[in-house]
């Protein structure tokens, strides 16, 4: 069959129109959501705040790690989140009954939250609040292990929920959004004792796998809480980023 | 499945680079997709016959270059072509490695048709194009 027009003629050719004019690009191919991504994130550097995209599958427990999270610091840092969902309210309105300001996005059938929604979000929720400036901005993703780590959304770190109540093999199952990663968080772990077929050391093995050194905590946000590393690690990479743009600028300039 | 949604987004900057060049219409796409990019190939080519529909891009042809893993380790040196879930050096075993490439989404080249200037000294053979959109 004719590629061009369908038809069965055999040996028939449709010559190259001479009018043709062939353009080398050679750009992203995400470079509109790219743009937007990136002035997400001037956005939020101007503001000061560490914004972190977390992602896993559905049901891995990432709302869970937030109610948890805000308990855990204390009040020593004023966190905010946007929820990805496909439908409902329900998470934003979880978090909300813990005393954590929270925006909802529902993506109607979207797997994924991309730059633009992110934007559009952030003229509806300001990053700052009675308590002051917001310090860390979660944005739960919506669950999907595939989708989501092809769309930068502008944030500083990408944090991988991989549940005890999922395979250990995950990471190698699911390479792009492992590699994404700069944390990968172990949740569930209060169930370990009753898994027999979940390991910890072989989850660890899978993601070295990816050619990357990331690192690996392991949180149980359940009845008998212990989030401690989580709450470490958040409180380190705070500590490490820039305040505000100007305190930013100093440092860039030296350099 | 967001491959649409990367359709989409590809689509938007083709349209714009014919609006950009005075064009009438985009013969051929030509893009690179590494394995390590999150996009499969086969998946955006039938995403990609749904949503060329509209002016420049109705009778497009996409063209997908798929990139394979390369990596490079940082122990030894040595570079090899790998799976995309096990990246480790063919010489040392090493997993600490870069990625040399593999995780490219790029929009390569596009073919424009109808540009004025190469209208304009080709005009006999303009009659001919049964795929050119008026």
């Amino acid at each position: 069959m004719c590629e061009t027009c369908g038809c069965s003629i055999p040996g028939h050719e449709h010559p190259e129109p001479a009018d043709t004019h062939t353009v080398e690009v050679l750009k992203g191919l995400m470079s509109s959501n790219d743009h937007a991504a990136a002035h997400n994130r001037e956005h939020f550097d101007r503001s000061g705040v560490l914004v972190v995209n977390l992602m896993s599958s559905p049901g891995a427990g990432k709302t869970r790690l937030l109610e948890q999270t805000a308990a855990g610091l204390g009040g020593r840092l004023n966190i905010a989140v946007i929820e990805g969902d496909l439908e409902t309210e329900n998470d934003a309105e979880r978090l909300r009954r813990g005393g954590i300001r929270a925006h909802q996005i529902t993506t109607g059938s979207a797997c994924h939250l991309d730059a633009h929604l992110i934007h559009r979000a952030l003229h509806e929720f300001p990053l700052a609040d009675e308590q002051g400036a917001v310090d860390i901005l979660f944005i739960e993703n919506v669950g999907n292990l595939v989708c989501p780590a092809a769309f930068d959304l502008g944030q500083h770190l990408n944090v991988v929920l991989l549940s005890t109540t999922e395979g250990d093999d995950k990471p190698a199952k699911y390479p792009v959004m492992f590699r994404a990663a700069d944390l990968v968080v172990v949740s569930k772990c209060g169930l370990l004792p009753m898994l027999d077929d979940f390991s910890v050391d072989r989850a660890r093995a899978s993601l070295a796998g990816l050619g990357n050194e990331t690192p690996v905590i392991q949180t149980a946000a359940g009845r008998q809480p212990d989030i401690t590393d989580w709450i470490a690690w958040l409180e380190a990479r705070r500590a490490e980023h820039p305040a505000t743009a100007e305190e930013r600028a100093p440092a860039t300039q030296t350099a | 499945m967001h491959e649409m949604a990367v359709c989409n987004e590809l689509l938007a900057q083709v349209r714009a680079s014919a609006v950009q060049h005075g064009a009438r219409s985009v013969a051929t796409i030509t893009v690179r997709i590494g394995a390590l990019s999150g996009v499969e190939p086969d998946l955006l080519e039938r995403a990609f016959t749904i949503a060329r529909a509209g002016d420049y891009t109705d009778q497009a042809r996409l063209v997908i270059e798929t990139i394979g893993v390369r990596i490079r380790c940082r122990a030894c040196g040595n570079e090899n072509d790998a799976a995309a879930n096990r990246l480790l050096c063919s010489a040392c075993g090493g997993y600490t490695v870069d990625l040399v490439g593999g995780d490219e989404l790029l929009l390569a080249s596009i073919e424009l048709q109808g540009i004025p200037d190469a209208e304009r000294s080709n005009q006999g053979e303009n009659a001919q194009g049964e795929n050119s959109y008026v």
